[in-house]
């Protein structure tokens, strides 16, 4: 058995946001495409949580503390966003939403 | 950091979770599929010594952000929207494409040069040694913090109320 050490959870990071990256890119639905979002800010906190570890530093979980705080805060907008978007288009494909193409 | 095994079983789950959440057709499974990934990195935050992280990742991400991701799910009735899964072929291969070069490019950064010289010994990073790092080194971040959080629910209100006049 190897021994644990940053990199495999730093390579687990990667891969976790490259799945999220892949949503983003490849799905048409904005709330697949939110969620995704998610997946990657929380690939970003596995990376500063494993860092403040390795380092024996506690300010990368502060961190963390402050991107989850944001999160909120954009999934609260985003989401009123999206309802808003589903009650004038009935629609969340954001292949349709393109109103604001000149 | 755990043992070897643990981390691999949570981490095969964790990746299947994530897979699972980008394909799946329902929304719905979208969204506890993302909740398990969300749980699987709270047990890797205790793990890795960080407790109170880890209690924030359930209650604050796994809770209260997935449920109100499910609440807007179930009231747009998103679950059942039919075409609007992948997008076009040349779209879904261009996304291939675009994340195997980004896992390449993260693995060459991450990987380069060896690293770092740690810091193996184990912390105190309870909620009281948390506390006090946020408050002595960080507090004008948590105070813009306040803000933030003040401005998204005024946002949210008038984006509500704005519709309801009309």
């Amino acid at each position: 058995m190897p021994e644990v050490t940053i990199n495999w959870y730093l390579a687990l990071s990667a891969v976790l946001f490259t799945i999220g990256a892949l949503g983003v890119l490849g799905r048409r639905n904005a709330l697949i495409i939110f969620m995704s979002i998610e997946l990657m800010l929380n690939a970003a906190n596995l990376a500063f949580v494993a860092l403040a570890r390795h380092l024996g530093d506690l300010n990368g979980q502060i961190f963390v503390f402050f991107v989850m705080t944001v999160a909120a805060a954009e999934v609260a907008v985003g989401l009123a966003l999206i309802v808003a978007i589903f009650r004038t288009k009935a629609s969340i494909n954001i292949d349709e939403i393109n109103i604001l193409k000149g | 950091m755990g043992s070897f095994l643990v981390f691999a079983i949570l981490a095969v789950l964790a990746i299947g979770s994530a897979v699972g959440m980008v394909l799946s057709r329902n929304a719905i499974h979208s969204a506890l599929f993302l909740i398990g990934t969300m749980a699987i990195l709270a047990v890797f935050y205790v793990l890795l010594n960080a407790p109170f992280v880890a209690m924030v990742q359930v209650a604050v991400y796994a809770g209260a952000i997935m449920v109100l991701f499910l609440f807007v799910i179930m009231l747009l009735g998103a679950e059942r929207l039919g075409g609007i899964g992948a997008g076009s072929r040349w779209q879904i291969g261009l996304a291939m494409a675009l994340g195997v070069a980004l896992l390449v490019i993260l693995g060459i950064a991450l990987f380069r040069g060896g690293a770092t010289a740690g810091n193996p010994e184990v912390i105190d990073a309870g909620p009281a040694a948390f506390g006090l790092r946020l408050f002595e080194a960080y507090v004008l971040p948590f105070e813009v913090t306040s803000i933030l959080l003040l401005v998204a629910m005024i946002g949210v209100i008038v984006l509500r109320t704005r519709e309801g006049k009309k």
